[in-house]
Parts: C-alpha cells; structure tokens; sequence
C-alpha cells in the first residue's frame, strides 16, 4: 500500500517575461563577443593588479603554463580543444624566452597573459540560443510527459495521453511566488544542494516550471562529457567551470565571468558545494570563490550607480533539492570513505554515460519515486531575509539599506579582506538555510534511525569499523526500529515547529506506513539495496555504505542524541 | 584609501562611563572627538562641570552624552564598554540606530548568558555555547553591525591614566577594523595589536579572570612567587582547556590577551578580580566584598559560568571548580589549595600538539 503524497498544488506558473528577447540571458548572448572582451579584459586587469610587477607575472605564467601542461598529461577529457597542446606548448616557449631576457620591458608578458585569459574566456562562456533552447525544453517536457504517462497508466497506448505531467513527480515547494516577484526587481542567485549530476537538468526544468526566464550556470565542464548532458546545458545557457583548473588566470577569468554576468542582470545559479555531496550529508561548508561574486557585483553595482537611481539587488536564494535516491549513491560514498580524513583532489569519474542516464528516468517515472525541490526565502548578498518588494530584513523586523556594508568613513570602498570575511558569512547563512528548508522523506528517516541503532549496538566500533562488520550479521528487531522511528519523528515534528527543518507530507500518517514507504524507496534503484526486510518483517541491510550514505542526510540536527 | 587627519573626522563613540571605559574616552580622545555616554545625569555633570570621572582626569574634547541615538547618529565607530550583565540591554537600546557602516569594537571581558524562564546557572541541567555568548556575539545577535572587535590585553586602568607603557589587542575577522583601532589607539605610551581570532581573544579575556581571583586568594593567604608563578602556568593552561571548547584557538591565549594580560591581573592588587580573592583568603565572605566593591568584578560570575560548560564539553578544570567551591560552597581557600596541590595531573604541558 502507497502512503499518498497530498493532493499536489503545484500549479502552472505564467512566464514573468513575455518574450525570449526580454530575457537578460539572451541579451547577454546576443552581445556574446563584447562580453566576452570585457571579461577578458577585466580579469587581465585584475591579474595584473595582483600580479604587478615583471617577475610576479612570469613566475604566475610559468606555474600556468607547468599545470596546464600535467593537466594535458594526466586527465585530458572528450571536450578539451584539440589545439590546447599547441597552444600551451607555444605560451611555454615565449615565456622561457621572456625570461631569459632579464632587462627586457617590451610588455610582452601582458600580451601572453590576455592571449590566456581570452582563451579562458571563451571557453567558459556559455551560448544560449533561443532556438535551440525552446527545442530543448520541448524535447525535455513532452518525453517527460509521455514516458511518466506510459509508466504510470502501465499500458503502452498511454504513452499518447496527458493524464500526468512532470508537475505531479516532481513537487516545488517554498517560497515560489517571491521569487517570481523578485525575479522581477533584482537579479537572482540561485544556490542549490548538489547531490546527483541530474541536479542541473531537474533545476533547469524547475526555473522554467516556475515561470522564470533561463538562468545561467556555472556547469563542471565534466558534464559536457556525457553527451545528452552537453546539448541541454549548452542550449540552457550553462557556462563552463573546469575544476581541473586552479591557476590564478583561470579562477580570475572565470569570477569576473560571474560578477559581469551577474551585475548585467542576468540571473545566476551555481552550486555552491562545488562537487556533488560526497557523503550523503547536506553541504556544511561551500566553495566561497563563486559565491563571492554576487557580492563583488552588489558591490560594483552600487559603486557604479548614479546617487539618484537605486541599483538592481541583487538577492540569493538557497535551493534544497530532496530525492529518494541518488543514481552515483554508490560511488560517491565511495569516494568519501576513501579519502575521509584527507584534504586531496577528488578525480571526477562519470561511469554514467547517457544510456544508464534514460534507464535511470525510466524507471524514476515508473515508481512511486518522488522528488521535492524547496525554494528559500530569498536572502541579499549579506544573508539578511528580504521581504517580497526586496527589502532587507534584520531579525528585529527593521529595514536595512545593502549599501551600508560597503560604507567605510561614508564613502563605498573596495575592500578585498572584508568582502572575503562577508562572503564567509553569506556561505554560512546558506548553509542554516539549507538545514531549514531541507525536506525530510521517510526513506531518509528510515536510513537516519537503522544506521544508528546499529552504531549505538557496537559503541566501541569507529565508523570504519562498522562498516567492516559482515552485512549478514546485522539484523534489527522491527519493534525496536519501530519505536526509535516514532521518537526520531516526533523530534523532526518539534524542530519544524521550531522553524529548523521541513518534512514532506508524506511522513505524518501511521508510522507502519510510513516505516513501509521508506522502506521501500530508500535507495530504490540500486542493485544492492540499503534497507530491507528479511522474512521474519524485521530490518536488514545489503550495504551498509549505502546505508550511512543515505542516512547522511539527517546529520547536523543533533537527532543522534534521541536515539 | 584617503588620508584624511583623523581629528576632521566624525568623533568616536564610547559607551560606558565605568573606570576602563573613561580610560579608553581619554586614549581616543589623543586622536579625535570623543562622545561619551554615560546612564547616570550626575556623571555627566561631574564630567562636565570638574572634568573627572572615577578619578580620571577627562580630557577636554570628550563630550559626556545620555543619548544613545544621538550617539550613533554622529559617530560611525562606537566602543560599548559596559559590564557583561547589562551589555545586552545597552545593545537593545543601541541597536534601532545602528546601521551597517557603523563599526563597534568593545572592551568587555565577561560572557552574556541567557537561560530558559525559571532556570539559573546551577539549576539547568546543561550549559553550553547555544546559552553562553561572548560580546561580540551579542553584538551581532542584537543589531546589523557585522564589522565587530574587541579590545582585550593588560590594561589596568589606572596605570593607562597614569601613562605607563602599555599595549592592548584590536582582535577582528576584519582587518579594516583591526587598522582602525590601531589609528584610534595608538600613542608613544600605548602599542596596539592585532589579531584575528576574535573569539579566541575574547575568551582569553573573559577566563583569565577566573586565575585572577586564584591568585588574589593567593596572595590573601600570604604565598609568595613560587605559587604564583605555580598558579599562572598551570592556570594557562587550563584556560586553553575550556577556550578550546568554547570555540577559540590556543594561539590567541598565548599572546597579550593571553598570557599578557594573565601575568599582570595575577601579580596586581589593582585588578577588581584580584581584590575579591585576596579578601576572600582574609575571611571576608563572598556578599561583603561584593557589596565592598564599586564596580563589578567578572570573574565572579564567569567562575560559574565556565564551571558548568566544563562539565557539559568535558573539560577537566581543576582551578576552575575549586573556586566555585570556595566562592558559592563553604570550602574554605585553605582547603581548596591542600585538594589542588593534591590533584594527580602532572603534565607540563600537553596543549601543543
């Protein structure tokens, strides 16, 4: 028996903008050259008032130059250039050859380093293409619809009607209707949880759901290697974030991509997390380098205003997105237990290639698997809610005018210190926000309270320990699982009331039923499952891992303590 | 950044009309205007009218205020120097004229405490930091400014009033904030210093006057250097202890907030801290000294305080719970120094690593 998700509100929302060629995305697009010079000749300013002198900037060339050509050696993917070895191979020469010459003041140095950082600008720009975008979003909608259809109707024939759509499988929830108004005033940042390389497509079909015009974002050029993932992106006006890359060219470049963008308008999303969450567990720190520039553009915007005009806000909004089950579950935790302890570069592999890719949606469609994005209130570059004209809030209820952070001895002043330490803050408050607003499914609690119970039975073991223990040993009695169940949710109860985390509705009703639902969702796709129960109706595990994985999600509460 | 001379700049902020607040009005006062706000009518007068206050001679161009909006209203950076007990209120009061730009460096060394209806320190069952906050915290729970420091080091007042050499720590996330304070500060008596972990600096502070009052009792009992110096080295180290699972890191006790400002409130009967251990070692009981004293002596309270979150984070705190006996049970200091002498921890130092 299926526990009923309630009756789904989700609606049909108007576009905010009538035509493709209002929107601040394919404005951008149109001008795609001239942005693309102002990037380049930004960031190569930039460089150079980090780098001032002759020997800084070649010493920064040379370490360029040293890395791009390891990353060449070591880790070259389907989408690199094929003319990068010549490319780099040619910089490398002309700086050896430059810095032979001690008493040389040609500039030359400049001129190689815009050569870099224009290269590095067109490939991180996106190229949004109205024609190709609509095709997309048709492609996507009307094959969601007819597979969801055939799969729920379970008869061929209803692949052809319309009685689901992708409305009633994927929930959206929050505060949708502010940020459309937003969308409207201001700029917005848009800043989800990561968990599963499907997290772009499903956010790209979100925005448009909502009614907003498409957003830019900063993709892991790895997905462009995954072919069907290329075509969306490219089409949605994703830009390009290569993480391989971490030299000072490439991570100025591709900031001043962000600000630029961001101060014309157009709307932003990124992933704050960097990668997709290893461990299972909502971000707890994120990557500040992108963040900082929405406050970078706020702050260039109110400096570049006029007195007498307020400038465009610019207002960030934390995005939770809450899932049953995450196809690369298995690796990702993988990868997290191998390198725990250890701060070192994560490889990117993607072994799901688009086949996999369509089994997996076929399947999501054909099961009671739902996902539920939640939308944030909407913050200002400092973290302060803001209210629906855009308003900052403070928590005392009174406005605060953005530009008065920016205000030293009452002048607007660029202060790289202080935007950094801001730019912590802001990630912190995100971070509040997404344990807030994330949405609790009985598959997560049921994952949360197993992993548990079985680490409170062996107390002396460490987490590694734990998961060495033979999977046939652990068993647990469904009475026991049961009442820690009721407790664990009781608590969810009293937090949500307290305003510091959601649940789906799904989770209040019966607790047997509830029990059952996650149960049987947990992890539902994978080929060994996190929970089951054997025969006698009481709980067992296939893969411990997986379980610790998925029972990730609900750490950072404190429930462990009420186990 | 323009240079401006900082007298033609708007006049500085100091709230708090107290002994260390007058002292830091006349620090300030080298370098630009000073507004001084004061609760009481009759010290404003007296400032006023014989330029003195707690037997500080107040410099001419600090201006003595009783109005908190006029206060933020004409000075863009404030120092709330108010005792930890009323620091809240004062910041409720302050914080409808606060705004963003404003930028507040305070010079308080206690914690804030705030506690469910009904419950007191040895009532609740755990103390912990959701309960516990230090001052710049309460600035930032309490009002938008976010550019926050605070000042901490040996600085007994009357010595600063008496121009002997001396330093104090800005201690910010901000560096603008740190520059600032040492353009405010800074003379040829008085070095100013910087640091980041605000928090960590903070904590220093606010612990340190837990040693204090050991080392008054010390003192009282008629011991001599090898005690103190016994007492300091082993109270360091106890303060890292509990800074650490406060939230600070063990390199800001170390320095001037640290171990600076222990040296000096552990060998000076000057300090408040001081003077309630030295008493309580003559017999005087805890109310009679407190009563004795004209201003609020921290450690007091701070001795209970880090008591109970010692016994929440699992802190061993041997210094610490021993005085909570001497001050708030009927051990007596004779008693509480044979059970310490006693204590079978006898690792140098194992905080290092």
């Amino acid at each position: 028996m299926e526990v009923l998700e309630k009756k789904n509100k989700n609606k049909r929302y108007k576009p905010i903008l009538d035509g493709i060629p209002d929107w601040p995305v394919y404005q951008l697009s149109r001008n795609r050259k001239e942005f693309i010079e102002e990037v380049a000749q930004k960031s190569f300013e930039r460089i150079l008032q980090l780098r001032p002198t002759r020997k800084q900037l070649l010493d920064e060339l040379q370490t360029t130059v040293y890395r791009e050509q390891q990353r060449m050696k070591r880790n070259r993917w389907r989408v690199d250039p094929k003319d990068e070895p010549r490319f780099w191979a040619q910089i490398k020469e002309s700086v050896n050859a430059l810095s032979a010459r001690a008493d040389d003041n040609s500039g030359e140095e400049k001129e190689l380093l815009k050569q870099i950082v224009t290269r590095y600008a067109n490939e991180i720009a996106g190229n949004f293409k109205p024609s190709s975008y609509k095709l997309a979003r048709e492609i996507t909608t009307f094959w969601f619809n007819r597979l969801l259809n055939a799969a729920r109707v379970k008869k061929f024939g209803a692949i052809f009607r319309s009685q689901y759509t992708l409305r009633d499988k994927i929930q959206i929830v929050g505060k949708v209707k502010q940020l459309r108004r937003l969308a409207r005033r201001g700029t917005i940042v848009m800043v989800p949880t990561h968990f599963s390389n499907l997290d772009s497509v499903l956010i790209g079909w979100v925005i448009h759901a909502l009614g907003l015009p498409a957003f830019i974002y900063g993709a892991g050029l790895n997905l462009f290697n995954i072919k069907i993932f290329a075509y969306f992106m490219n089409s949605l006006g994703a830009y390009k974030v290569d993480r391989r890359k971490k030299n000072l060219p490439y991570l100025e470049t591709l900031k001043t991509y962000s600000t630029l963008a961001i101060q014309k308008g157009a709307h932003s999303l990124f992933f704050p997390g960097g990668t997709r969450s290893r461990s299972g567990a909502i971000e707890k720190s994120l990557k500040l380098g992108l963040l900082s520039t929405c406050i970078e553009a706020q702050r260039n915007l109110y400096l570049e205003t006029p007195p007498d005009e307020e400038p465009r806000k610019i207002f960030v909004v934390p995005v939770t997105l809450n899932y049953h089950f995450v196809l690369e579950a298995p690796d990702l935790i993988e990868e997290y237990l191998t390198v725990k302890g250890q701060d070192r570069y994560l490889p990117e592999q993607d072994k799901y290639g688009s086949f996999q890719l369509i089994r997996f949606l076929i399947k999501f469609f054909s099961k009671g698997s739902n996902i539920s994005v939640s939308i944030g209130k909407a913050l200002d570059v400092m973290g302060n809610y803001v209210d629906d004209e855009g308003n900052s809030i403070d928590n005392q209820g009174r406005l605060i005018n953005t530009r008065d952070y920016f205000i030293s001895n009452g002048h607007i002043t660029i202060d790289k210190q202080r935007e950094d330490e801001y730019t912590r803050m802001l990630g912190q408050r995100i971070v509040a926000e997404y344990h807030r607003i994330n949405r609790v499914f009985a598959s997560h609690l049921v994952a949360f309270v197993a992993f548990e119970l079985w680490q409170k039975k062996h107390p002396k073991l460490d987490l590694f320990g734990l998961l060495k223990l033979p999977e046939e040993d652990l068993v647990l009695e469904y009475a026991e699982f049961r009442k820690a169940c009721k407790r664990v949710r009781k608590h969810i109860y009293r937090l949500k009331e307290e305003g510091k985390i959601n649940h789906a509705t799904h989770l209040k009703g019966k607790i047997d039923l509830v029990i059952r639902h996650g149960m049987e969702n947990v992890g539902i796709f994978h080929l060994k499952r996190p929970l089951l129960f054997n025969k006698e109706g009481n709980i067992i595990t296939q893969d411990l891992s997986l379980l610790y994985y998925y029972h990730n999600r609900l750490t950072g509460y404190d429930l462990e303590k009420i186990i | 950044m323009t240079s401006k001379k900082l007298s033609d700049e708007k006049p500085v902020g100091v709230i708090g009309a107290g002994n260390f607040g007058s002292a830091v009005a006349n620090l300030l006062a080298v370098h630009r205007n000073v507004l001084l706000y004061a609760r009481d009518e009759k010290t404003i007068e007296r400032i006023l009218s014989k330029r003195e206050n707690r037997g500080h001679k107040m410099k001419k161009n600090i201006t003595p205020v009783n109005d908190l909006e006029q206060l933020a209203r004409e000075c863009d950076v404030i120092f709330p120097i108010v005792p930890s007990a009323h620091f809240r209120s004062m910041m409720r009061k302050l914080s409808p004229h606060l705004h963003p730009y404003h930028i507040l460096i305070h010079g308080t060394k206690g914690f804030d405490i705030t506690l469910p209806k009904g419950q007191t320190i040895e009532t609740i069952a755990k103390l912990n930091r959701t309960h516990v906050k230090t001052m710049s915290e309460v600035i930032r729970e309490e009002s938008v400014a976010v550019r926050v420091g605070c000042l901490a080091g040996p600085n007994l007042s009357k010595e600063l009033a008496a121009k002997h050499p001396a330093a104090t720590v800005v201690a910010s996330h901000f560096n603008e904030v740190i520059s600032l304070g040492k353009r405010l500060l800074r003379n040829d008596r008085f070095q100013v210093y910087g640091n980041n972990d605000l928090t960590g600096v903070e904590l220093a502070g606010v612990l340190k006057n837990i040693i204090a009052i050991a080392s008054g009792a010390l003192t009282g009992m008629g011991y001599g250097e090898n005690a103190r110096g016994l007492l300091i080295s082993r109270g360091i180290v106890e303060m890292i202890y509990l800074g650490r699972a406060l939230g600070g890191n063990t390199k800001a006790f170390l320095g001037l907030a640290g171990v600076g400002d222990l040296v000096t409130t552990c060998s000076s009967s000057l300090s408040r801290n001081f003077q309630v251990g030295y008493k309580l070692a003559q017999g005087m009981t805890l109310q009679e000294i407190l009563d004795s004293m004209d201003e609020v002596a921290e450690g007091v309270n701070t001795v209970r305080i880090a008591r109970k979150c010692a016994d929440y984070y699992g802190v061993r705190a041997p210094i610490t719970t021993t005085l909570y006996k001497v001050l708030f049970e009927d051990l007596t200091v004779k008693q509480a120094l044979q059970y310490l002498m006693r204590y079978p921890l006898n690792v140098d130092i194992d905080f290092l690593d």
